[in-house]
């Protein structure tokens, strides 16, 4: 475990800044929490809503089963406690956007209790600094509606698409102590929720969002007020919100005011947290079971069922990249982050391995580095994406299998497949065709060799006499008259043995 | 031939498919009744072509050799607080004034399915709140029922399903539903004289009944008898995956097993339910009602309820409390009564939508409700009575050790005069007090009338079985039935 150093400056010495974290992730499914209306985003306004979500009289909530198996499977992932036996509560209150007049939540009986998340603190070597984030709970609850203020002069719209919405809110206990701790938290447990398939973590979208517990002490100290700053849709809002937050809050302190237990907002733009109402206004929920719902009550089966169908989760591939494949750490790391970055790894050294007939662990280092900077680097200059339809795994293999056997430079693998991704065609045939194609030709290399050393005698001359340097202008020389096809091992080796 | 109206549902069923009269007879006589009965102001919609058209479509049937639906010809009356498609829903509250359902709430669409029509929407207590069906935003609804001193004092039809309880007695249909949340259909169906079964709580689906409390809500059947009673509530009854709260189990043949030989039944007299200040007569026909049940051939044993006490405070936290959340949807913003006074925010929308269209019972629940759920009395009121709740199951289920149905009077007196007890709200609730733990409980519960108070008017016996035994409730309805001889019936008056 790792002890965080990040520190505020007050004028009167250090604060440590004490961070915990709701984060409210759309359940992915097709139909909503207790309706069977349509989830998908996008949708033109109140074109997604059922009879319940509308909130008509005499409409009753029935809880969509794929929900409670995401939420079962999401808190598998993370260790946590699964209770067999959870319960809806009503959290009540009037607004325009909550049409029943209350959220259907769990309060006093989740689904998921507690659990823990590991999280890197350098990228760089994701095995040197990690720290444990535990999770107290998860339950599952509906989303509200949408108002839409700029549709009529001196009226406000709702549009009531996402009303009842699956929502999983993954409560943190308040373990962070600086906003990269934070920032790393939100990032693995995106990753995680990803790789589970229960959340898209798509944050643009609002299928992920966080409400940020910020407060402030001394060093160890007791624990001070906190405010929560709402519905934050970003990594780095998330990061921002906690800097701008607990400097508030320091200068509030050492200007000899008190914190006040209350619920903000973040401005972007501004940047800037503004209150929203502080905890004297804050409602009174009067939460109580809903008494159209039965308790859930989970099988041992469905429990088993459910972790059987986990896939394998970020820390454990990372590790088994390192033990298995012998990547470094760090490419292991870069390549689990993300679940469809670890998927493309996965199908394309399974290409690779069986192109050139090797072992998975002997091509996986070339895969790796392909795949993080070489292809990418391509992609980037062509200014096209991964999911490109002319980038195969097989055209990606063919290329990593030419330059394994030497026919093709790296230099000449990048052209190959840039060709490849603007043309779609055969990654061979355009290294025959273009003539992107080194030889190991000894016989041809060695007669330009001779050629050379004959018209350069005193260089030769010199580097015998302990000149080493010029060993690379001969390389040179030779690749020019080979017109860089000659493939610069086999130079190498030639020009050692002929120079003695 | 005896007038068409008098007939009840078996009675009306078995003709149209004898051919003794047609459907369209059978719903032309009633329209006839319910258009000149308006003085009871039973009806709050009147829709006599759909009646019409169920007539016609079992006609046409019966023509064509088809096998005749459950109900196919009967035409009954709908309470207000049940959703019909096209057919305007208020739940007797302004602030549903204007709402036509697009949709069809589970139980009716279950009776049109079994053949019935209807003949209209029935009046009731707003949002089914009340005892007496004063809380109508639509008007009292009035009893057939005279006192026999020869004044022409207005009666309470009982409530909440006043409507339902005062056009079946009034004949103006031969069979109505009902809700019952603490007694909404057994009260009623004693203050009238005419049969009423609550059935075990998840037997009838709640989707598309407007909610009052949610864990207590069930339909049933207010009929002439309990025959009629079982043949309408296997219509309604029946699993509904909409329903999270629908119990998913086949409806049994009520009817087929009707039976009054009550020979190896215990009968469960609670002692509890020995109220001081119950009028004598009442506790008379209680005791009437156990020899009657012991000429049928059951054992009369005592037992215990010792909960009983604390089953109405317990209900009037519980049921206000879920009433509060569950109209907090009536605000003004997608159907119903909107207030929007010049300048008005969202705040102030909701605060004169809801003080405009809610009644005061209404008001008073959501305000109790509200006050037993807020912060710093949750423990104490909510937390307690749902204890309590537990505590009143449990005591059936030790008297279930003793006995297979439990005897006790429906309601504490006979129907009163309308605004008697109207500004005395602790009152009214007592009316509640032998029919709550039932409710409570979750059981199935049913009223049949015994006899004639000394002034005329009707008393009930209520039966309560254990859950999902509603055949022995009604086996010990019919033993009932068949000894008390009750064949009163109003004098037609309007």
């Amino acid at each position: 475990m790792t002890e965080s150093t990040y520190r505020i400056q007050g004028a009167t010495g250090d604060w440590e800044v004490v961070i915990g974290l709701e984060v409210h992730a759309q359940i992915t499914s097709n139909a909503k929490l207790f309706s069977g209306a349509s989830t998908e985003f996008g949708a033109e306004p109140n074109t997604q809503v059922s009879l319940v979500d509308a909130a008509m009289p005499g409409m009753l909530p029935v809880p969509n089963q794929e929900c409670v198996r995401q939420a079962v499977r999401t808190g598998l992932a993370l260790n946590a406690e699964i209770h067999k036996y959870s319960r809806f509560d009503r959290k009540n209150y009037f607004y325009a956007d909550l049409p029943q007049g209350y959220q259907i939540s769990q309060l006093y009986h989740p689904i998921v209790g507690e659990g823990v998340i590991e999280v890197a603190l350098d990228e760089k070597d994701p095995d040197s600094a990690v720290k444990e984030i535990g999770v107290e709970r998860i339950h599952i609850e509906q989303d509200a509606g949408k108002l839409m203020h700029d549709q009529h002069p001196t009226m406000s719209y709702v549009d009531l698409n996402r009303s009842g919405v699956a929502l999983m809110e993954i409560v943190s206990r308040p373990d962070m102590r600086s906003p990269v701790e934070a920032g790393a938290y939100v990032k693995k447990l995106r990753s995680i929720l990803r790789y589970v398939g229960s959340c898209d973590g798509n944050m643009e979208q609002g299928s992920m969002r966080a409400d940020v517990n910020v407060s402030v002490r001394r060093p160890g100290g007791e624990l001070g007020i906190r405010t929560e700053t709402k519905n934050v849709n970003s990594v780095r809002f998330v990061q921002q919100v906690i800097e701008i937050e607990a400097n508030r809050q320091v200068d509030v302190l050492e200007a000899g005011g008190e914190i006040v237990q209350e619920t903000r907002l973040y401005d972007p733009d501004r940047n800037e947290t503004r209150s929203m109402r502080s905890k004297e206004d804050a409602h009174d929920y009067r939460y109580f079971p809903d008494p159209d719902l039965l308790p859930l009550e989970l099988t041992d089966d469905f429990i088993a069922d459910c972790k059987a169908s986990l896939p394998e989760l970020p820390d454990a591939k990372r590790k088994r990249y390192e033990s298995e494949l012998g990547l470094t750490a760090y490419n292991a790391a870069v390549l689990t982050a993300e679940a469809e970055t670890a998927r493309a790894f996965e199908v394309l050294l399974k290409e690779t391995a069986a192109k050139q007939g090797k072992a998975e662990a002997d091509v996986a280092t070339q895969v790796a580095n392909w795949s993080l900077s070489i292809a990418p680097g391509v992609q980037k200059a062509l200014e096209v994406t991964a999911d490109h339809e002319n980038n195969t795994p097989a055209a990606n293999a063919a290329i990593l299998a030419m330059v394994a056997g030497g026919s093709v430079s790296g230099g000449q693998a990048k052209e190959i497949y840039e060709i490849v991704l603007k043309t779609g065609r055969d990654a061979e045939e355009i290294a025959d065709t273009e003539g992107l194609k080194q030889t190991s030709d000894t016989g041809a290399i060695e007669a330009e060799i001779e050629k050379i050393l004959e018209a350069n005698a005193d260089k030769v001359e010199e580097y015998r006499g302990g000149k080493d340097k010029l060993f690379g202008f001969f390389v040179g020389q030779t690749m020019k008259a080979m017109q860089g096809k000659a493939n610069p091992q086999v130079v190498n080796e030639l020009l050692k043995k002929i120079l003695g | 031939m005896t007038n068409i109206t008098d007939l009840g549902v078996k009675a009306i069923r078995d003709g149209v498919r004898e051919g003794t009269f047609s459907a369209r007879e059978v719903t032309e006589a009633f329209n006839a009744n319910v258009a000149a009965g308006k003085q009871l102001n039973a009806f709050l919609v009147e829709t006599p072509e759909h009646a019409l058209a169920a007539a016609d479509a079992a006609d046409k049937a019966r023509a064509a050799g088809e096998e005749l639906a459950p109900m196919a010809g009967v035409p009954i009356g709908m309470k207000d607080l049940f959703c019909t498609e096209g057919v305007a829903t208020t739940a007797a509250s302004h602030i549903l004034e204007g709402f036509t359902p697009q949709y069809e709430s589970t139980v009716s669409a279950n009776l049109w399915k079994a053949g019935a029509g209807m003949l209209g929407k029935l009046n009731m207590d707003q949002f089914a709140m009340g005892s007496s069906n004063e809380t109508s935003a639509f008007g009292n609804v009035i009893s057939p029922w005279r006192r026999n001193d020869g004044g022409n004092t207005d009666l309470a039809p009982g409530g909440s399903s006043g409507g339902s309880a005062s056009a079946v007695s009034g004949r103006l249909c031969p069979a109505a539903t009902g809700t019952d949340t603490g007694g909404s259909i057994r009260q009623p169906a004693a203050f009238v004289g005419i049969s009423g079964i609550k059935p075990t709580y998840g037997r009838c689906s709640r989707w598309g009944v407007v909610a009052f409390a949610s864990s207590l809500d069930q339909a049933g059947p207010m009929a002439h008898d309990v025959t009629d009673c079982a043949i309408m509530l296997q219509a309604m009854a029946g699993f509904d995956p909409k329903d999270a709260t629908s119990l998913d189990l086949p409806v049994p043949d009520w009817e087929s097993a009707l039976s009054s030989d009550l020979k190896g039944k215990r009968v469960g007299i609670p002692k509890e339910y020995r109220i001081d200040g119950t009028p004598a007569e009442i506790n008379e026909l209680w005791d009437k009602g156990a020899e009657w049940l012991k000429d049928a051939g059951a054992e009369i044993v005592e037992i215990s309820l010792p909960h009983t006490k604390y089953a109405l405070p317990a209900y009037y936290i519980i049921a206000p409390a879920e009433a509060s959340s569950n109209l907090a949807r009536y605000d003004g913003v997608r159907y119903g009564t909107r207030e929007l006074p010049d300048g008005a925010g969202l705040q102030d929308m909701y605060a004169a939508t809801r003080a405009e269209g809610f009644g005061p019972e209404v008001k008073r629940r959501i305000m109790i409700g509200t006050y037993v759920l807020s912060a710093g009395f949750y423990d104490a009121y909510y937390t307690q009575a749902q204890k309590v709740r537990t505590l009143i199951a449990r005591d059936f289920e030790a008297a279930w050790e003793h006995c297979d149905v439990i005897l006790a009077p429906t309601a504490p007196s006979a129907a009163f005069g309308l605004g008697e007890k109207a500004d005395d709200p602790l009152a009214m609730y007592l009316n509640d007090v032998f029919a709550v733990p039932a409710s409570l409980a979750g059981l199935p519960a049913m009223s049949v009338p015994g006899g004639l108070d000394g002034q005329g008017l009707p008393l009930g016996l209520q039966i309560v079985g254990k859950a999902l035994d509603e055949q022995s409730v009604l086996n010990a309805g019919l033993a009932i039935e068949q000894r008390a001889g009750f064949t009163a019936r109003p004098d037609k008056w309007w």
